[in-house]
């Protein structure tokens, strides 16, 4: 055992599918040196044992759908030095925004026999709408790359070296032969944050953008292309915009623009 | 007096939850498993999306089961439409559905119930003591997930599953770069029924009924017909008529219970009672070894079943890429049709069932989703109701460490139905204790 003092880490977790915090558990190769540099505090997922705060670095996976979620995100930022936002939940509000568009009351109606019982906000919104956020990590799911190389920064006082260009820039590194030009298959790399090494176009797929946006994404004349290239209607425009990331703003306006 | 032993977090379990047990004086009242998981109506959203959107929406209720979400989904659509996708492209899905179930497997049994067992908070606190087994189980994990990111991408929300087959699929050689490791795998996970079986399991049994599918070739995984060891045999399209869901207060989650009867079981318990002859020879040699087998009634032993399953993964994964040519094209073209569409495969926690209402031009008008840790939940609640009752006489810390123990049996996917449950005794003592 270390004798200096280890760092204390914890993750939480708000509203999600747990994907972003099971990286960490998929870290095989690493998740035991870590542990020896890192003392995992609070980690309910894998680990029984709750060390009490205050934390160094909090990795917070979800997004805040409820009352009492609104109350606890802040006690997580008080707890912390550094607050991590992992995943398109916690940066965007994640799939679960798809309600921020329609009558939750109804949605509540459709799927539970007793929506009484049902306690629920109106919107999904990210961490970044109630607490200030020291960092966001996209993706859904984060790369595990990304992961370790923003903690370890955390730790070392240093920047992340974590890319914010589109997905394009990765595919021109590959080598990719774009299948939006080739094949006329639609496609949101142009537009989305990278991250992925551009997994989908590797596979002959386009990419839907569940890394979200990129910085000042032109995403208008993105849609022209889509229609005009790839004979999309404007409702299927609007579904391409309105998935994962469906509530992170550039997306939100493009897709209301073709509602 | 009045007493109350609160433990406040269930830990260890895919999503986040507890358990409330109210006694009263010797008297065991109540036991239940509270859910409040923030619902996020993946249903409700569904409508109006397009049938070839599902896979993708629905992997996104569970980052630790996608494949099994994203299977259910597509077999839906692609037999509401009147299409079977056969050969190969079938093999592909049933190797990148075995990756999921060694990963999932070897995550639970290694990291999340092997340390019950042992008496360890932590797999990290294990690997302080047994290195060499922690390092087996995730090496073995890792395989997992290697499996499913050569096929799907990556192995959390694969991007290379479709209606109608793959974007991309494999080509020999990049199959064939997994034989050895999966050879080793096999090696290991037989290793790890015989670890597993050493443990010291309560003596605890229940009169489960067990539903799985069933498939008249093949250890059920893609598809088949549902069964139960109590007789129940119907086509996936039958669920509704056979299983009711309930919606109680203390959970977000729907609860299933069979019509008439009540609580069932599914997951890997389930499928070694129904299906144990289906098992690769490797597997049932495996369990024959360790005395294990159908009729099998107690819960704890459920980490041989999961073990079990994981030789049986790797040996048809074997077979599989022994076998494989790379299909002309990798998928099928579709055309929707007005449909009423089921899907059921089975997520390594037990059968994950779809029904989704379409129609002509490929539109989700109707969606319904059944995870398998909500059809289990009453089980849970059983099963703790008489373990308590049985296991009075421990003392409280104990007794709650089998009790967190008890639901883990289940290896509960929380995030799949449920999240932020909260573990307590609730005591209230009569009488001059």
């Amino acid at each position: 055992m270390a004798t200096k003092k280890r760092p204390k880490l914890a993750v939480w977790k708000f509203a999600s599918c747990d994907g972003c915090q099971l990286s960490l558990l998929d870290c095989e190769d690493e998740l035991l040196a870590v542990a020896r540099e890192i003392e995992v505090a609070y980690f309910p997922e894998g680990f029984r044992e709750v060390i009490k705060g205050p934390y160094d670095i909090s990795l917070v996976e979800g997004s805040i759908t409820t009352a009492h979620d609104a109350e606890r995100i802040h006690k997580v930022r008080r707890m912390s030095k550094t607050v991590i936002a992992i995943g398109a939940c916690a940066t965007s509000g994640g799939i679960q925004a798809l309600r921020n568009f329609k009558d939750v009351k109804e949605f509540a109606r459709y799927v539970y026999p007793r929506p009484e019982y049902i306690s629920t906000l109106s919107k999904s919104t990210p961490l970044s709408d109630h607490i200030n956020v020291d960092y966001e990590l996209r993706g859904c799911p984060i790369s595990k790359v990304q992961l370790i190389e923003t903690v370890s920064a955390f730790l070392n006082s240093r920047k992340p070296n974590v890319p914010s260009h589109s997905v394009c820039m990765e595919c021109k590194r590959k080598g990719n032969i774009c299948v939006m030009v080739a094949k006329g298959i639609p496609c949101l790399g142009p537009v989305t944050h990278a991250g992925c090494d551009a997994l989908c176009p590797t596979y002959n797929r386009g990419c839907y953008a569940c890394f979200g946006p990129k910085e000042s994404p032109n995403t208008g004349s993105l849609s022209r292309w889509l229609g005009e290239r790839s004979g999309m209607k404007d409702k299927d425009i609007m579904r391409s915009f309105r998935g994962i990331n469906a509530y992170a703003e550039p997306f939100r306006k493009e897709s209301e623009a073709h509602e | 007096m009045n007493k109350t032993i609160k433990l406040d977090y269930l830990a260890r379990v895919e999503g986040e939850g507890g358990l409330t047990v109210r006694l009263k004086g010797d008297e065991v009242v109540d036991a239940r498993l509270n859910i409040f998981e923030p619902p996020r109506f993946f249903e409700a959203f569904l409508r109006g999306r397009r049938f070839s959107e599902a896979p993708d929406i629905t992997a996104r209720i569970c980052g630790i089961c996608p494949i099994a979400y994203m299977m259910s989904s597509i077999q839906a659509m692609e037999t509401g439409f009147g299409y079977h996708v056969d050969g190969m492209l079938r093999e592909l899905r049933r190797l990148i559905y075995f990756g999921e179930w060694i990963e999932s497997h070897a995550l639970h049994i290694y990291m999340l119930h092997a340390p019950d067992f042992l008496g360890y908070q932590d797999v990290i606190k294990l690997a302080g003591d047994f290195p060499e087994i922690v390092e087996r189980g995730l090496k073995l994990k890792k395989l997992g997930n290697d499996i499913m990111t050569l096929i799907g991408g990556r192995e959390i929300h694969p991007i290379n599953i479709r209606v109608g087959g793959f974007y991309r699929v494999p080509t020999k050689n990049e199959l064939n770069s997994l034989s050895d490791r999966i050879k080793w795998a096999r090696e290991a996970a037989l290793e790890t029924v015989r670890w597993v079986a050493t443990m010291e399991f309560p003596d605890f049994e229940q009169d489960y009924e067990f539903v799985a599918l069933r498939h008249p070739e093949e250890y059920a995984v893609i598809e088949g017909d549902l069964a139960s060891n109590k007789g129940l045999s119907f086509p996936i399209s039958a669920f509704e008529e056979y299983i009711r869901e309930d919606h109680v207060k203390h959970s977000t989650s729907l609860q299933a219970s069979v019509r008439g009867r009540g609580a069932y079981c599914v997951g890997p318990m389930a499928r070694i009672n129904i299906n144990f002859e289906k098992l690769s020879a490797l597997a049932r040699e495996a369990a024959s070894e360790v005395k294990f087998g159908p009729g099998c009634l107690n819960p704890f032993k459920s980490i041989i079943a999961r073990a079990i399953e994981v030789v049986h993964a790797c040996d048809e994964s074997l077979r599989i890429i022994e076998g494989y040519q790379m299909p002309e094209m990798p998928s099928i073209d579709l055309t929707p049709r007005t449909a009423t569409c089921y899907g059921c495969t089975e997520a390594p926690r037990g059968i994950c069932w779809h029904r989704y209402r379409v129609d002509e031009d490929g539109t989700i008008l109707d969606a319904r989703i059944v995870p398998p840790t909500s059809q289990n939940q009453r089980a849970i609640e059983d099963d703790l109701l008489h373990f308590v009752r049985k296991n009075m006489a421990l003392p409280e810390d104990r007794l709650a460490w089998l009790c967190e123990q008890v639901v883990r049996n289940y290896d509960p996917c929380i995030s799949c139905s449920c999240h932020y449950l909260k573990l307590k005794f609730e005591r209230d003592l009569d009488g001059d204790i």
